[in-house]
């Protein structure tokens, strides 16, 4: 007989469904059973947990991340990630192909995906490359790839070797229905850049990269997609420009969604003025009217998901001078938490801000998850709102201590998280 | 040292000031305060006016060791830095690392560690990178100063210091000036040093002149006017700075070529008759002759380009011995 579980008094938020309201959760084996304030007929928990004061949502759904292993375990594993994201609150993950650990074979993506099994913590799953090695020439064999369980495929921020390229792999991909996501950069336009081209790359001597590097390759995809009739999704938004197009696009009632990490909605590129490498991200932190926009963006439905954009690093990657250091934030510990401070900023509303990293994120990549659902596997987090905490690097479950987020205070956490009706984490520390 | 400490963050702006004030490295102009920006010329001046023989050494620096760290080719700024300790009686070593892009931040911190255990007590760093200078004062021993000989396209803090004294020696006062800046300000890390020791003395008017591709977005930001012209932007100025072209320029779309480059922004007697009769000639050098600056301008009466030059001995002595002064609560 299966276990049941009862999450009783909690603040039940599923944008899915637009329920926001005091009630209770009931979980029979890995299923949700009923969601109300009285138990189904012959439901007798096993165990209660009393959720009083707590918001119950879905469990998040991370669209990128960099697990490194693998071939990286010297930046993180699978194991230490799959753990630091169920510690905030996260119950999926989307692993990111990257050259070192590319994704374009099927014997990969099933080591890959059977590794994140045998840690039982957050579900893994792998997004394929789209082309060999991800360098833009030769298709990779994307049937296999799907058969193998990737759930959408992508060269991530590596270019394709001509417009054709990207054209036939949009096209190909389509023929599978497999999600296309596409990181909108213009390799010529960003040239050696590292930061936003504007006053401070001026004034700090960076090479900088131009908005446009991003927005004509947000163009020219949207573009190729309606030619095509292929939905695509544009990852990791940074230029209020890229935003304006996109929903031009959906207002056509194009097939077009985005994301944007988190980090993008905080910082920007004064944060990195006194060369601090941990502000070091692709695409870079551009002005802060590019955050507004993002910011908007995010409020008004056009950009669907916020991700974190997890890229764990050992710490000499960010020992060197500011060009030299490797891109990226350790950033899956701060990605419920930044997301929560949007609705606190007067950002957007909280069902909006918790649909960004949930029901949003999953019908991007056509995830089942991402609501409370009778029927659906259970998995969803207890945050505390009245946890007050600040974020250190030393009490990061993540690997990679890579973050510029490092003594800032949150006012709330997750404090326990579950994975198809298991409990995976508890909070007891501090 | 634990792991965390190694841990990169914001740097703070006062970096290379103690907390008293006192210069403890000299990354950038920004941030100095105008009273030690003055201190620091006064200071070259006194150095200036010190006969410049072997054995009439200052003995400021006798028994600290100076370090050239160069990563990128220098003849003149190395020499002088060179020249400079040694008129200070300090021990010097020259490293030249011919690197590729290939080199590594650890390999980077690992040679700064290395020369640490040889008790050291200055670095002097030139890097195709801006910010070098930054993140080995960040993470150097606390007795070692870090003096910027040039970051990518960052600061070249003692360049700008030179050339301030040049000007100070020809116009006195630095409010009523009108400063004009010619060519590449885009890769010019000794354009954005003179720009910040400019305004921070007050400068009356600076102004960069250069075509649009290599002008970089938001300079004006700086607190510069922007002229495409060159005639119009050399009118009525008092001091002329012209910048080196490099060649390889001419490979990225920057400009169609050298020629036309040279009739359009090259200071030539004739360009040079807009700017008022006394207005003196400036080049941190090496000219190329022909292609940003003619021949006759550059050795003609208003050229001061070889008096930067010794100006450079002087502004570097200075430097040293006020940043050995902040560390041993050494004041003359």
């Amino acid at each position: 007989m299966s276990k049941k579980t009862a999450i009783i008094n909690a603040q039940i938020v599923d944008p899915d469904s637009g329920r926001n309201e005091l009630g209770n959760l009931y979980i029979n084996g890995k299923i949700i059973a009923h969601i109300g304030t009285t138990p189904p007929d012959g439901f007798t928990a096993d165990q209660t947990i009393d959720a009083t004061d707590q918001i119950l949502l879905p469990g998040v759904i991370d669209l990128s991340t960099y697990l490194r292993e693998p071939g990286q375990e010297f930046k993180a594993t699978i194991e230490s990630e799959s753990y630091a994201a169920v510690s905030a609150g996260i119950t999926q993950l989307y692993y990111m192909p990257e050259p070192e650990t590319c994704i374009d074979n099927m014997p990969l993506a099933n080591l890959v995906l059977k590794r994140g099994k045998a840690e039982k913590k957050a579900r893994i799953n792998a997004i394929g490359a789209i082309t060999q090695g991800l360098k833009g020439e030769q298709l990779t064999n994307m049937g296999g790839l799907k058969y193998a369980g990737c759930a959408a495929v992508t060269n991530q921020r590596q270019a394709f070797a001509n417009t054709n390229t990207l054209r036939m792999a949009m096209d190909y991909s389509a023929t599978f229905d497999l999600p296309l996501f596409l990181h909108p950069i213009d390799h010529a336009l960003m040239g050696k850049g590292c930061v936003h081209q504007g006053a401070i790359s001026t004034r700090v001597g960076l090479p900088g990269i131009p908005s446009t590097a991003e927005t004509t390759a947000v163009a020219q995809i949207i573009t190729l997609a309606e030619e095509l009739n292929v939905s695509v999704h544009l990852c990791r938004l940074s230029a209020s420009g890229s935003v304006e197009l996109v929903r031009t696009a959906k207002q056509k009632g194009l097939p077009v969604t985005a994301d944007v990490a988190a980090h993008q909605l905080f910082l920007t590129d004064f944060d990195i003025s006194c060369f601090d490498p941990l502000c070091h991200v692709q695409p870079p932190f551009r002005s802060q009217r590019d955050l507004d926009a993002l910011r908007n963006g995010v409020a008004d439905g056009t950009i669907d998901a916020i991700c974190s954009d997890h890229q764990p690093h050992e710490i000499d990657a960010k020992l060197a001078p500011f060009q030299q250091t490797e891109p990226g934030i350790s950033a899956l510990e701060t990605l419920l938490p930044l997301t929560m401070r949007l609705v606190e900023e007067g950002a957007m509303p909280l069902e909006t801000a918790i649909a960004s990293i949930t029901s949003r994120a999953a019908k991007t990549i056509r995830d089942r998850q991402g609501k409370l659902q009778v029927g659906l596997q259970a998995d969803f987090t207890l945050y505390d709102p009245n946890d007050l905490w600040r974020l250190s690097t030393e009490k990061m479950l993540s690997q990679g201590k890579n973050t510029p987020f490092a003594g800032w205070s949150f006012s709330g956490r997750s404090s326990r998280t579950f994975v198809k009706g298991e409990c995976v984490f508890i909070r007891n520390d501090d | 040292m634990t792991k965390s400490d190694l841990l990169p963050g914001p740097l703070p702006n006062s970096l290379q000031l103690t907390k008293d004030g006192k210069l403890k490295h000299l990354l950038s102009i920004e941030g100095i305060p105008p009273l030690l920006l003055e201190e620091i010329l006064d200071r070259a001046e006194q150095f200036v006016s010190l006969p410049d023989k072997a054995q009439n050494k200052a003995p400021l620096l006798r028994g600290k060791t100076v370090v050239n760290l160069f990563f990128e080719n220098s003849t003149r700024t190395r020499t002088t830095f060179e020249l400079a300790a040694k008129r200070l009686s300090a021990d010097l070593i020259n490293l030249d690392i011919r690197t590729s892009a290939t080199t590594k931040g650890e390999s980077l911190l690992d040679t700064i560690r290395n020369l640490e255990a040889m008790n050291v007590n200055m670095f002097v760093v030139r890097h195709q990178h801006s910010g070098t200078a930054h993140f080995i004062a960040r993470y150097c021993a606390p007795h070692i100063s870090v003096l910027n000989a040039g970051d990518g396209h960052h600061a070249h803090p003692t360049q700008a210091l030179l050339d301030m004294l040049t000007i100070r020696q020809h116009k006195h006062a630095f409010p009523p000036l009108k400063v004009a800046i010619v060519g590449d300000i885009l890769h010019s890390r000794v354009a954005r040093s003179q720009i910040h020791a400019l305004t921070t003395l007050c400068t009356g008017e600076v102004r960069v002149i250069a075509p649009r591709t290599l002008m970089p977005v938001g300079i004006e930001k700086m607190g510069v006017n922007v002229f495409h012209d060159l005639n119009e932007g050399l009118d009525d100025v008092d001091v002329v700075i012209m910048l080196r072209l490099q060649h390889e320029r001419m490979q990225n779309a920057l400009l169609p070529s050298a020629h036309e480059f040279y009739k359009r922004y090259g200071l030539t007697e004739e360009s040079l008759r807009s700017a008022k009769p006394d207005a003196i000639v400036m080049h941190p050098g090496p000219a190329n002759r022909g292609v940003e600056i003619d021949t006759k301008v550059a050795d003609g009466p208003q050229s001061v380009i070889l008096q930067q030059v010794t100006n450079g001995i002087a502004v570097r002595m200075a430097v040293m011995s006020m940043v050995m002064g902040a560390q041993s609560g050494y004041s003359q």
